[in-house]
């Protein structure tokens, strides 16, 4: 039968199905960090279970640990406590773990992918909804709650309901300094914050072909910001090369590439809705509102929610307007910056670090804004470091810090205080995300350097 | 978990669509190692607003939370769905939750209830003027009633018998677990392993 990507994937893991009742699903790989994995555990030792393939398991921390002075303890005890769960319920049930300090600890999204554990093919769960980025190598792979997370560490199963598809045709080439961060910010804005609910998207055409497997990773990322759960893109010979000499990568190359040329969308599936996005006509995309739909080309103006036609996304409009501070009319770009955040599971990766630094290179941020690059992880900071990114940001006056979530989410002590406004290449621009009051516009690495220079919001373009 | 069969309480009316995880429990507040206790950040930033529906007296007894479209988007922090819980919440009516959102909460008891966006509108004019108005939402005949209003909602039968008897879902799959045995010793050995750790 023809099958999509995705329901390919999901019938090599369906392991009891059962009329009326959803698929059990064999999990290949399950990540876990501190925030959503105590309960978990704790329902383990209750009901006196174990974690059935600790081989299949990998935890590290992320959100709520510090980016300076991490040698030190963590100051805040209710953060500590939780850090130190993690390590505990770890030692307790055998699993490995990459602690602050260790190179191989980051934002679990970037661990996998850079230690060779996410691979094609493969079902990768984790109690995070940001999952959705290792569908870049053609896994299928998406967020669960705590309950779930318990269910996978005690059967390496799920019970789940067999998803839709959706396909996202991106036919074209992009222009000089536009992204894959402008191609999914732009996908939202036009489908939708509920526009994928219940679908899993595959990313297809030209242009996505075209993307390195980082740039991938930064589209499938967002996936769930336009409400789908999953998103992934069929592995090619980008994905194979980006594998090959990873510490995880197969032993027996061969055999999966073998098994990996075959994920691919039969030509005669059918997907249940198709939407076409033309490449050539993208521009450097931000958002203007508290939510990743509310965005707009960063070469026009903050919206007039008068015109919006939908009461509910008028309504939705105004309200983010007043928690913005923007008036309809202004000129995105006259907006002005107070912190720039460079980081995060979305573009936190040495490409994006690398983008970042070619526009900063030799120059001086603006003295009205500060500027917080923090590697994805260890091992990006480390390498980073090895090509002397770290250079380039510190001479130009921007923050150097050590790997973790920091900004993206207001837990850890990287936060915006109340009205301060950030441009942060990050997925969320929701009220209060990066700390109580805080005001994001969602940007690229590219827009982020070029703001930092320049204060406003700005392109690489506008130097 | 407890059955889930029939609820019987007031309203609150929550006018808002997309109301994000980050909204329903702020970041800072996810830092417990326990399921309980996260009420006090429920809607953190808006109970700062004395006018949040929330703070209104008229409302305290609520135990059902009628909200806009687009519930529960954002992240798959399950700690959303224990502070409404922890907050004394049994059922939340929306037009549209979003996945993990309703998933999480069908795991632990929270009733999701979807209904058409104008019967939701209808039912914030009618609680707002009378608050309340007791709402009974029935699983086992998979209907809301107020007043003499009846409503159906679909939800599929095996979420449905799982809440009525208030089921593990763990316990259900260990009962399965030859059919793992099975499909572990058929898995390819190329897929990869976190263990022995590789460098
Ligand atoms: S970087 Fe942000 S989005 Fe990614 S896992 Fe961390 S908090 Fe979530």
């Amino acid at each position: 039968m023809a099958l999509t990507l995705a329901h390919k994937i999901w019938a090599e893991h369906v392991v009891r199905a059962a009329a009326g009742e959803p698929d059990l699903l064999y999990i290949d790989l399950h990540l876990i960090h501190e925030v959503t994995s105590p309960q978990a555990f704790d329902g383990l030792r209750l009901a006196g279970r174990t974690v059935r393939r600790p081989d299949l398991t990998i935890a590290t921390e992320d959100h709520n640990t510090p980016t300076l002075n991490i040698d030190r303890p963590i100051a805040d005890p209710v953060s500590k406590l939780q850090i130190d769960t993690l390590r505990a319920n770890c030692a307790e049930f055998g699993l490995r773990i990459h602690s602050l300090g260790d190179k191989d600890q980051g934002v679990v999204h970037v661990v996998g992918p850079q230690l060779g554990l996410t691979q094609p093919g493969m079902t990768i769960v984790c109690g995070d909804s940001h999952t959705s980025t290792h569908g870049a190598f053609g896994a299928l792979a998406f967020g669960i709650g705590t309950s779930e997370v318990e269910h996978v560490l005690a059967t390496q199963t799920l019970p789940a309901v067999r998803p839709k598809t959706m396909a996202i045709n991106v036919e074209g080439t992009l222009k000089p300094g536009v992204t894959s961060k402008d191609i999914i910010l732009a996908i939202i804005a036009k489908i939708g914050t509920g526009g994928g609910q219940g679908y899993v998207i595959e990313y297809r055409g030209s242009a996505i072909r075209a993307l390195s497997m980082e740039s991938r990773m930064t589209i499938c990322n967002m996936s769930i910001e336009a409400g789908a759960r999953a998103g992934l893109i069929a592995p090619d010979q980008t994905t194979f090369d980006y594998i090959k000499g990873k510490p995880h990568a197969p032993k027996d190359f061969q055999s999966a590439l073998a098994y990996w040329r075959s994920l691919y969308t039969d030509s005669d599936a059918q997907f249940d809705i198709e939407v076409e996005l033309n490449a050539d006509e993208l521009e450097p995309f931000v958002t203007w509102g508290t939510n990743p739909g509310q965005g707009a080309p960063l070469n026009s103006k903050v919206p007039n929610p008068a015109e919006i036609e939908d009461d509910e996304a008028r309504g939705a409009a105004e309200r983010a307007l007043v928690y913005m501070g923007l008036e309809a009319g202004t000129p995105l770009k006259k907006i002005a910056i107070d912190t720039v955040f460079l980081g995060s599971c979305t573009n936190g990766r040495i490409e994006d670090l690398r983008a970042a630094a070619q526009v900063i290179r030799g120059k001086k941020i603006a003295s009205t804004l500060r500027m917080l690059v923090v590697p994805g992880s260890a091992r990006v900071r480390l390498e980073a470091e090895a090509e002397g990114l770290d250079r380039v940001f510190l001479d130009a006056g921007a923050e150097w810090r050590n790997a973790g979530c920091s900004m993206c989410l207001g837990m850890n002590p990287d936060q915006l205080s109340v009205g301060e406004r950030a441009a942060s290449t990050s997925n969320r621009n929701f009220e209060g995300r990066q700390g109580k009051g805080g005001r994001t516009h969602l940007v690229s690495p590219l827009v982020a350097a070029a703001t930092a220079l320049r204060g406003t919001l700005s392109s690489p373009a506008d130097l | 978990m407890d059955k889930f069969i029939k609820h019987t309480g007031s309203a609150t009316p929550l006018r808002r669509s997309n109301v994000d995880t980050d909204q329903i429990i702020p970041a800072v507040y996810l830092k417990r190692v326990t399921r309980s206790g996260f009420e006090d950040g429920l809607f953190a930033a808006w109970r700062t607003d004395p006018t949040f529906v929330l703070n209104d007296p008229a409302f305290k007894a609520a135990t059902i939370l009628v909200a806009g479209v687009d519930f529960g988007t954002g992240s798959s922090r399950e700690h959303a769905v224990w502070a409404l819980q922890n907050y004394g919440f049994k059922v939340v009516i929306s037009s549209r939750f979003a996945d993990i959102f309703r998933g999480n909460s069908l795991k632990a008891g929270l009733l999701t209830v979807i209904l058409e966006q104008n019967d939701v509108e209808a039912m914030w004019r009618v609680i707002e003027a009378a608050p309340l108005t007791q709402i009974s939402v029935d699983l086992d005949s998979r209907s809301v009633c107020y007043n003499d209003v009846v409503l159906d909602f679909a939800i599929d039968d095996y979420t449905r018998w799982r809440l009525m008897e208030g089921l593990d879902d763990i316990g259900l799959t260990i009962k399965n677990s030859e059919f793992i045995d099975t499909f572990e010793k058929r898995r390819p050995a190329y897929k990869p392993a976190t263990l022995p750790i590789r460098v």
